[in-house]
Parts: structure tokens; sequence; C-alpha cells
């Protein structure tokens, strides 16, 4: 780790200084990431009393267990998908909005406006429109034949889901891929414009590709933010049904643990999970270190 | 610059347009339906334009409270504000001032287990707090600390992010500076203080919105963390009121509610917007 060249010199202050940190960490990171752990190889009863070691009973029941497993499949198609459309959609505006250069501060300002809403607010919002009972889009949709209802429809369930999470979500991709096509430099793009290339091919053969580590960027970081905090959407839109068809890794985590007060398997999801986040963030670290620069 | 046909400018603005009144949709829809009257939410369709119940609902909803669960009254919307502002505000400041003083002692002191310090902070990226939920809730539960602001805050008051960003901004800040406070007789904590944090001023005002907007918007702990309704925060509000089938649910005052539970963060985020989009796109890289 690289450092200044002039410092401090005290003995005590530093330790003093970097404790409060250190001690929050500690306490409430370390300690409970290996409480998981051990409570991982354990099975507790529903009462906290007796406490057997079952080695790795709890991950074999868990990754035997049709459902998880099912979990797992539906964690992964949600981040896809969420990913896939923000990114769509937020790389198509942007490119509009850097376009039109300082004239689209107007339209900026409301398209990043959900990044300041609630997950939960977003799926408040959402669960009103489409509501069996009150939603306006239920109604409009049985005009077009399409009786709603994601209590109901799996399929309705999921593609809500994943509408109020990529509603929710495009903002932050908006801004960074606006931040990314202002720092390419105006003049490949205007030497491209005067071999008589068209808006739409300076995007796809100079913009986009010079868009890459962006989106790579983007695509981590919108898996991280569907495999956690999207929770709220799901716990309010479908509490994870119909039929499990919603039901994310991190809503299991949750219904195991407190509704079922299974926290042995709870457990050992949590494992499996950090061991899903921590290739993640190791595939992000490997990618900030190479990163390209033009 | 390039000169594009009409066309093609008239194409973008379009879209454009298009892509802004999708994003405010839901926003527009909640909004009309917290000026409306119960009953006209349940027409077919509901009006698309706002009614005039606008004080009406608002009042009832921060003062007295909508039904909740079993029809039983729910409390008032101001002591759900109330609350959400002490979880954001206590969140952000102790991020702040920890990560700061942490990032200090990396940055401008040398010590042994310095570099075990930072890699421990980093690590907390990969322990978000949904990955240690059952543990922490039986750590904080063990401390006596379910149903308290310091068992809603404590486990939530670390950020590796914040840490990060203040560390690689403390190394931009010219070696000069130190050496003139120090050939001035300036303690460490007296540099600390009218030095350095003055020159902070940009990586904090982009943290405090950042983590306003988190602490603000936190939803899985304070369900599991709070069971008494005076600590409900605007999000446990909302989701218990509707924790009930929906035609039941009394929706103009929900919406009332959901309007009042974006408001502060939306304004934080469009008031500091150009510091927050600079902030956000080149600390997150």
């Amino acid at each position: 780790m690289v450092g200044k060249r002039v410092i401090f010199k005290n003995r005590r202050l530093p330790y003093l200084l970097i404790s409060p940190e250190v001690i929050l960490v500690l306490i409430f990171f370390i300690f409970p990431a290996a409480q998981a752990l051990i409570q991982s190889l354990f099975r507790e009863d529903a009462f906290g009393i007796t406490r057997t070691f079952v080695g790795l009973a709890n991950f074999r029941r868990a990754l035997s267990e049709p459902l998880y497993v099912r979990a797992i499949g539906t964690t992964i198609k949600f981040a896809i998908a969420v990913a896939l459309s923000t990114m769509g959609v937020a790389l198509f505006l942007s490119s509009l909005a850097n376009a039109i250069g300082r004239k689209a501060l107007p339209y900026q300002t409301i398209i990043i406006a959900p990044y300041a809403v609630a997950p939960l607010v977003a799926g408040v919002m959402w669960f009103f429109m489409f509501s069996p009972a009150v939603g306006l889009f239920t109604y409009l949709l049985r005009f077009v034949g399409i009786q709603w209802n994601h209590t109901i429809i799996p399929a309705h369930a999921f593609l809500l889901v994943v509408v109020a999470a990529s509603w929710q979500r495009m903002s932050y991709n908006f801004l960074f891929y606006l931040a990314g096509m202002q720092s390419i430099p105006d003049s490949l793009v205007e030497s491209a414009a005067i071999d008589g290339a068209t808006p739409m091919k300076r995007f796809w053969f100079i913009t986009f590709p010079l868009l890459s580590p962006t989106s790579f960027f983007l695509l981590i970081m919108n898996f991280i933010y569907t495999f956690f905090e999207t929770f709220p959407i799901i716990h309010q839109l479908t509490q994870g049904g119909p039929s499990n068809a919603t039901a994310t890794m991190v809503y299991r985590i949750y219904r195991d643990g407190f509704r079922g007060l299974d926290f042995g398997g709870s457990a050992a999801q949590s494992v499996v999970l950090m061991a899903f986040v921590v290739t993640v963030v190791a595939l992000q670290f490997r990618y900030v270190e190479r990163k390209v620069v033009y | 610059m390039i000169a594009d046909p009409v066309r093609t400018r008239v194409f973008r603005h379009t879209f454009l347009i298009v892509g802004c009144m999708l994003v405010l949709f839901p926003i527009y829809v909640s909004f009309v339906a917290s000026t409306l009257r119960l009953e006209q939410i349940f027409q077919r369709p509901m009006p698309f334009l706002p009614g005039g119940e606008f004080l009406t609902n608002y009042y009832q909803a921060l003062f007295v409270g909508g039904r909740g669960l079993g029809g039983a009254r729910a409390i008032g919307a101001l002591v759900m504000v109330r609350n959400s502002l002490i979880l954001a505000v206590g969140i952000t400041v102790s991020k702040i001032i920890i990560s700061l003083l942490s990032s200090f002692a990396i940055v401008f002191f040398r010590f042994p287990g310095r570099f075990i310090a930072f890699w421990l902070v980093l690590v907390t990226l990969m322990l978000p707090v949904e990955v240690r939920i059952v543990p922490t809730y039986q750590l904080v539960s063990s401390m006596g600390l379910l149903n308290s602001y310091a068992g809603l805050i404590l486990p939530l008051a670390v950020s590796a992010t914040a840490t990060f960003l203040f560390r690689q901004y403390f190394m931009t800040i010219p070696d000069e500076m130190v050496e003139a406070a120090k050939v001035d007789g300036a303690s460490p904590m007296r540099f600390f203080w009218h030095i350095l944090i003055p020159m902070s001023r940009t990586p904090i005002a982009t943290l405090v919105v950042i983590q306003f907007v988190y602490g603000w918007n936190q939803y899985l702990w304070p369900l599991i963390a709070t069971t008494e309704r005076r600590f409900w925060t605007l999000m446990i509000g909302l989701s218990r009121m509707l924790a009930t089938a929906d035609h039941q649910a009394d929706w103009h005052i929900v919406m009332a509610i959901t309007i009042i539970a974006m408001v502060p963060t939306i304004v934080i985020v469009l008031s500091m917007q150009q510091q927050f989009v600079k902030g956000l796109t080149e600390s997150e890289k």
C-alpha cells in the first residue's frame, strides 16, 4: 500500500482514530459472518436450546432441495433480466442525452429521480398500479384481453418484480453511461462524422465499444443490486410467490430464518450467498486492476 | 459540434420525453391517488387528474393514520418521519465521522496493523446486512438492543465505500500541506480539524447525499430489529399498512405516506445534483 512521504509521528493516536471503525467491523461484521459459518454446520431446534453438529448436512439439505435450487435459478434469471433491461434503456436514453449536450440537463434531472426512491416505495407504487382490485394497469390490460393477476400467475409476478426493480435501477445505469460517454473525446466521434458515419454507425462502432469498461462495471453492480437490494420490492409485491416464482436467495434467507426459524438452514444459505458475493467482488477487483485506460 | 439533421434532433427529444414520462408515471399516479377520496380510487378507471382532498388526506396521514393490521388504527406518519430521520441522520453521521477518522489514521500515520485494518474494512464490502442477517439479529437481541435506535443504527454504521473514498481523496492532498502544518507546530488533530476537514467538503457532501438516501431507504434491518410501533420508519409503516387484502387498504392514506416517504430523498438528490452525479460516478469506479 503506497502512502504519503510526510507523516505525523505518534504512537497511540492512530490506534485511537482507527479503533471505532475496527471495533464496529469486528462486532457487527466479522463476528456475525463467523457465526453464520459456524451455525451452518449445526442444527438448532426452534427454541435455540439444543445444538447438534451436523457437518455439511445443512448445505446438502439446502442444495438437494429443489425449491432452493430454484431460488438460485430465480435469482440469476432476475439479475440478468434487470441488468439487460436497465442497461438497454439507459444506454439508449443516455446516448440521446449525450448527443444534445447541455440541453439534456432537465431530462437528466427527471431520469435520476428514481435513484432517490426507496425500493420499498417503488414496490408500493407498482403494487398499486397492478393491484387486482384497484390497479390502473390491471383495468387497462383488460381491454387488450389480459387478465392481470400477479397474485396467482407466476409469470405476471416475475414480470412485475422485474419492471419495478428496473424502474428504480435505470437511473443509476443512465448516470454511469452518460459519464462514460462524456469522457470519450469529441475528436474521435467528430472524425468519424467527417468520414460520413451516420449517428447510428458512430454509436455502434465508436461509442459502444469504448463504453465496454462501463458496461462491465454496471453489469456487476446491477447483479449486486438485484441480489441484495430488491428484497423490499419482492417482500412488498409478491412475498416470493405465487408458488415461489419470485423467491430469491435473500428472500429465502429471510423466510427460512425469521418465518421458519430454521437458523441452521438459513445460515447455510447465507454462506452460499457469501460465496456468490465473494466471486462477484473478486471479478470486479480483477477487472479494476486491468482497467483499460483510453 | 456536429450538425445533425432536424429529424434526428426531433427524434432525440421525443424519445427523451417519452423516457421521462415513463419514469414519472408511477409517481404521478401515486400523487393523484393521494389527493382523491377512497371511493374515487376504487372507480374504474381511477380519475386521471388530482382531486381536492390533498389537505385532508395528508393531514390524516401525518397526524391520525389509516387502518393498519386487522383494521386497527395505525399511527400517524409524523412518528414514522421522525424515526426515518433519526435512522438516516444517525447512519450518515456515524459513517462519515468513523470513516474520516480511520482514513486519517491510515493515510497520515505509519503504524503496525495499518494494512490489516484497511483490508478488514474492505472485507465488509462482501458482507452486506442481508448476508449476516440471522447472526446479527441474534447478536443485537442478546445485547438487548432490539427496539432501540442504537440497535437500528450500529450494525449499519460502518462504510467501506466512505473509508475508501476518503482514503483516495486524502492521498491527493499535497505533502506540502502536512509539512507546512508541522512546521507551524500544529498537532495532528489540529491539522485534521482545521485543514483536512475543510478541504474535504466535496467528498463529504457527496457521501452525505449517498448515505442519507441509503439510511432513509433501509428496509430489511428495521423490519427485523423493531417490533414496536413507536419505532416504525416510513418504510416499515407503509408495508405494515398494506399487509391486508388490497381491496381493504386505505389507499388514499397509503399513497399520501408514499409521497411523504420519497419527497425528502428526491429533494436532497436533486438539489445537490451536480455534486452527487460527479461524486457517484467518480467514487464507485
